[in-house]
Formats: C-alpha cells, sequence, structure tokens
C-alpha cells in the first residue's frame, strides 16, 4: 500500500499476454480514433485542393505556405499572448485557492473547495452564452455599469477588450480545476512534515515556502502543460462570441479557427491539416521545453 | 523531500518506458492522508476567510446571474438589473416554453445528451479501467511502446484532430451519425494515466497471487476483487469523462447537421443563433433557462459523489 513499496515486488509480476488482453480494447479504439486520424492528416497535408482539377500531390508545399501564411501567425500570434498573460493570472490564483483552502485556517473550507470548482462543471458553451449575455450592452452587467456611472468604458465585446474577455471565461471555467489538482497534490504532503516544521518553530508562510510549494512542484509542472495544450487550442470560447461580434472576431483569430474555417467554410482540407499538424508540433515543442525547464529546478 | 514522496510511483516498480518514464513522477497521496487539514499556527483567520470569499463572489457570480435571469420573460430581460429580480416570476413558464418550444426538440437534445454521456463516458471509463489495470498489474511484450505513445497522446491537442477525424469518419459514413459522437468519446489517455497510477497502489499484488493461488483466473479476480478496490479512481475517471461528453462541443459541432441528433450544447447555441441574421426572433428566455436545465444534472453528480472523485483524484495526483 505504501508509496515506497519495494521495487523487488515488480520482479513477482507474470509476463503473459493476460495483460495484453486487459490492454487491448483501449488501443483498438485509441489506433482508430487517433493514431489514424494523425497519420491521415499527415498524408493528406502533402496534397493540395483546387475547385478545377481536384487533389494534387505537392510534397511539402504546404508546410511553406503556411509557414509564410500571415494569417496563421496572427492567430499564432494571439494564442501566444493569451498564453502568456492569461495561464500565470490563472494558475496563480488556484495555486493561492489551493494554498488557502489546505491552510486549515479557513472558515467553511469545503464550502470554498466547492465553489471554486464549481464553474468546471458548467457546460462551456454555456459559460460562453452566459458571460457573453453579461458583458453585452443590451441587457447585461456591462449595460448596467456604464448606466450606473453614465459613460460607456465598459465594453468587453469590442476589439481592444475581446482578448482579455476570452480570457476572463476561460480563466473562470478552469481555475476551479486546477485549484483541484494543486489541492489534491497538497493533501498527499506526510503529516509528520508538518510536525517537523513546527518543532523548528516555522511560521505559515516559511511553511508554505520550504514544504508546500517545492512539493507542489510537479502538479504546477502539469497544470501548465495542459493549460498551454489548451491555450494553443483555443476554439469554443473565441468561435461562440463571433456569433454575437463577427465583425470583432475574425475567421481566424485562433490558428484552430483558421483550420476550422478553411475545411468547413472554405473545403480547402489539406491545408487544413497542414496547419493543424503545424500547430500540434507547436504545441508539443512548446510542452516538451516547459516540461524540461522544469525538470532541471526540481533537480537544482 | 519532493523526490522521495514522488519518485515513488510508477517509475521505480520497473515499469518500462525508459528516459520518459524515470522523469515522470508520481505522488500518490492515498499513502498517508492527512485527517484534516493542518493549520502549523493560529486558528481561523478572518482575512483570509474574506479574500476567499471575494473569490467566490468571482465564481459564483455568473451563476446567480444566471439563475436570476432564468426567472424573467423575454421582455424583462431587457428592462432590467441583471442581478436582480424583475418583473413576473416567470421561471415555471421559461421551463414549460423549454420543454414545448420546437415541438420538444430540448427532450429530444437533451436525450441525446444523455445516450452520449451513457455509452460515451460509460465506454471511456470501462476501456481506461481495463487498460490502467492491465498495465499497471501486467508485464507484457510491447508495453514499453504503449507507455509512450498514450502518454504522447495526453499532449495531443484534441483539436487539432477534428479536422482528420471529420475526413476519415465521411469516407466511412460516419459523419452525422451518433458514432462520430460515440466512438472518439472512447479513448480517454488521461483515464487511463489516472486508473494506472491508482492501480499501481490499491491493488496490493498480495491479494492477486492469493487468488491465483485459489485457483481464480485473472478476468476472475479483477471483477470480483480488483474493481471493487478500484473504486475511487473509477469514480473519479467516470465523473470527468461525463463532464468532457456531457461539455463536448467541438466534435458535434462538425459532426453533426441532422437537428435530432444535437447534443444540449448545440442545440443551445443553435437557439442563441436565431437572435441574428434576417429573421431575428430572439429567444434569450429559453437559452438563459435552457442552459440551466443543462447546468443542473452535472453540479447535482458532481456534489453527491463528491466524496469518491475527490479522494480519486488526491491518489491519482498526478504530475508530468
Amino acid at each position: 500500500m505504501s508509496a515506497s513499496a519495494p521495487p523487488a515486488v515488480a520482479r513477482r509480476r507474470p509476463r503473459s499476454f493476460v495483460g495484453l488482453g486487459f490492454t487491448a480494447p483501449f488501443l483498438l479504439v485509441f489506433a482508430f480514433v487517433l493514431i489514424t486520424p494523425v497519420v491521415y492528416s499527415l498524408y493528406l497535408s502533402l496534397f493540395r485542393d483546387r475547385l478545377i482539377g481536384g487533389r494534387s500531390f505537392v510534397g511539402l508545399s504546404n508546410y511553406g505556405h503556411v509557414l509564410g501564411d500571415p494569417k496563421f501567425w496572427d492567430g499564432l500570434g494571439r494564442v501566444g499572448l493569451f498564453l502568456a498573460v492569461q495561464v500565470p493570472i490563472m494558475l496563480g490564483l488556484a495555486l493561492v485557492a489551493a494554498l488557502a483552502i489546505d491552510s486549515g485556517r479557513l472558515r467553511g473550507a469545503s464550502f470554498f473547495r466547492m465553489s471554486v470548482f464549481l464553474p468546471y462543471a458548467v457546460p462551456g458553451v454555456v459559460a460562453v452564452l452566459m458571460w457573453g449575455f453579461m458583458y453585452g450592452d443590451q441587457f447585461g452587467l456591462a449595460a448596467n455599469l456604464n448606466d450606473l456611472i453614465g459613460s460607456d468604458v465598459f465594453r468587453p465585446m469590442t476589439p481592444p477588450w475581446i482578448l482579455v474577455a476570452i480570457g476572463n471565461i476561460v480563466t473562470w471555467e478552469f481555475v476551479g480545476y486546477n485549484m483541484l489538482i494543486f489541492y489534491s497534490a497538497l493533501r498527499s504532503i506526510p503529516h509528520d512534515l508538518y510536525e517537523a516544521a513546527a518543532l523548528d518553530g516555522a511560521g505559515s508562510l516559511r511553511v508554505v515556502r520550504s514544504i508546500k510549494l517545492p512539493s507542489l512542484r510537479p502538479a504546477i509542472a502539469i497544470a501548465t502543460i495542459f493549460s498551454i495544450i489548451g491555450s494553443f487550442q483555443l476554439f469554443n470560447e473565441p468561435n461562440i462570441l463571433r456569433t454575437l461580434i463577427p465583425s470583432v472576431i475574425s475567421t481566424y483569430f485562433t490558428p484552430n479557427m483558421y483550420a476550422y474555417n478553411l475545411s468547413f467554410v472554405g473545403q480547402q482540407y489539406a491545408y487544413a491539416a497542414t496547419i493543424a499538424i503545424v500547430m500540434g508540433v507547436v504545441t508539443a515543442v512548446i510542452a516538451y521545453v516547459v516540461q524540461l525547464r522544469g525538470n532541471r529546478e526540481a533537480r537544482s | 523531500m519532493s523526490a522521495a514522496v514522488t519518485d515513488s510511483g510508477i517509475a521505480p516498480r520497473g515499469t518500462p518506458g525508459g528516459r520518459g518514464t524515470r522523469r515522470r513522477r508520481v505522488t500518490i497521496a492515498g499513502a498517508s492522508p492527512r485527517a484534516h487539514p493542518v493549520g502549523i499556527t493560529g486558528g481561523p483567520s478572518n482575512r483570509l476567510t474574506i479574500v476567499m470569499a471575494l473569490f467566490t463572489v468571482y465564481t459564483l457570480l455568473p451563476l446567480a446571474w444566471l439563475l436570476i435571469n432564468a426567472t424573467k420573460t423575454q421582455q424583462a430581460l431587457f428592462s432590467s438589473f441583471g442581478l436582480w429580480f424583475s418583473g413576473p416570476f416567470a421561471f415555471v413558464d421559461n421551463v414549460r416554453q423549454v420543454f414545448a418550444f420546437d415541438d420538444g426538440i430540448f427532450v429530444r437534445w437533451l436525450g441525446n445528451t444523455l445516450l452520449y454521456v451513457v455509452a460515451g463516458a460509460g465506454g471511456a471509463t470501462v476501456l481506461a479501467t481495463f487498460a490502467g489495470y492491465g498495465l499497471a498489474k501486467y508485464d507484457f511484450p510491447g508495453k514499453r511502446a504503449v507507455f509512450g505513445v498514450v502518454l504522447g497522446a495526453i499532449a495531443i491537442p484534441g483539436t487539432a484532430l477534428a479536422v482528420p477525424t471529420f475526413l476519415m469518419f465521411s469516407q466511412l459514413g460516419l459523419t452525422n451519425t451518433i458514432w462520430a459522437i460515440i466512438v472518439p468519446s472512447l479513448v480517454s489517455p488521461f483515464g487511463l494515466y489516472l486508473i494506472w497510477v491508482y492501480a499501481v497502489d490499491a491493488v496490493p499484488y498480495e491479494i492477486l497471487e492469493a487468488a491465483r493461488i485459489d485457483g481464480s483466473g485473472e478476468w476472475r479476480t479483477f471483477f470480483t476483487i480488483s474493481v471493487r478496490m478500484l473504486a475511487p479512481g473509477i469514480v473519479t475517471v467516470l465523473l470527468f469523462a461525463v463532464v468532457a461528453t456531457w461539455n463536448n462541443y467541438f466534435l458535434p459541432l462538425i459532426m453533426l447537421s441532422d437537428p435530432n441528433l444535437f447534443p444540449l450544447t448545440i442545440g443551445l447555441q443553435q437557439w442563441n443563433l436565431r437572435a441574428t441574421g434576417v429573421s431575428a426572433s430572439p429567444i434569450y428566455n429559453l437559452v438563459i433557462t435552457g442552459s440551466v436545465l443543462a447546468i443542473v444534472p452535472i453540479v447535482v453528480l458532481f456534489l453527491f459523489l463528491q466524496r469518491y472523485w475527490q479522494s480519486g483524484l488526491a491518489a491519482g495526483s498526478v504530475k508530468a
């Protein structure tokens, strides 16, 4: 049961096909819905769709086009900015909330834990509709606020603010999920460490700095990687808001929206597949670099 | 210290995976959970409580806005302050309208969502449980490759696959069928990972060995003994799979064009779209009330199963 069970146990494990039997059903579906589409999109990216003449082999030239496509870079720059600003804010809030709930110095900690987590259970579509209404100048809170102070400063659905507005929605949706990851990791810190710290006369902040934060490092790494992946995939929130304000959010607002609109509006499937692959590679590289850095810090 | 605790998961047990594995660390929380939160100094802090209360206002305010506005008529929505009640109390009437609108299409969407959740999330949990258990408790040829591929898959942007998946499914004639939603939902690499991590500690080898000596087959042991030990992990995976399928938007958006197959998420967005375009006839009151109805079941589920998923998540409390 213990986390430090002797590794010798492993040697007693039967090496047979029983384990493969347990794993096979997953692997079959996995191959069908994950591996095959990846291979298929790699294949597609080598062709070009033309209105006249159909599909023709073009080698790697789609990749060249993507790398020289200002719309692609526009979207990539936007999600990059989003990532650099929104992710640290969201994870910072989640971290503070987790530390507060775990501190034992909060009245009604379980109420707070549930309340902070609750937005995660709200369907993304509903979250965006809800915030979209609240942002709106028809019957939203932004309109109410503007009426109240007799101006129109609060206009979240206009170009200068739209990225902030989207960042707020994403933060609201996922701060509780990340809080829970951190909180779970905090709960796994052995009790005796705290007792030792108390004997040494360490205060709360000192415990946070010397025990809790170091123990949270792996959890922070995984939350960061998931958030990076999420940011690069940004689609639902801008795409739904776009139906309310088509003039503010372009069809290539994020790379994912660009790929979506290319294939389902423009029928340019091969080019869309190429963008998807490039984004997959970019995401994997950045997630990998972050993980490497995290590990180096953990070692030092 | 972190190394001592976190290095204990899958890697040192000789799980294959080479370089990748050694770098991955897993915290096994179930090992020595604290019964109560520990405060080193002082009792409850008012300042901290107030800060958290403000934060809670942020997380709950939109939900309050939604509930309050679900009680308003379409007219009252436009003429009233968003955070307080106004006009006749129309919630019951709104609910009635939601269910009656368009010959009760909302009921159809609700049924579709339930079907996708039961088949998709249920199936995903079963597959992840089998596979995670198989990987945690047995050695078999090719296990190292499975490890690498599945962990790599966690990092693949799901939506990046959407376009090729759509094209592939359309060649197979699967688009615009329920299978286009259910089949891709069946795979949860993260769920597999969680069960794997959980099973390493939750199911002791001694028990499997004892069952073997008693002449029980591996599958029988799994169904009669191991499943029960894995229960908190399974509930956790199930809950998160339920949320993922209940909230699924992108996949049905690209796969489905027949409104009779829509889940709630797509349906609500379609209603919302009625407010724009040439023949605009907004039904915001129905969108808002429908949203409330779409949230309630999932929130209730989370509240009821709180004890299970919190212990399951603690045990899986995962790190890369």
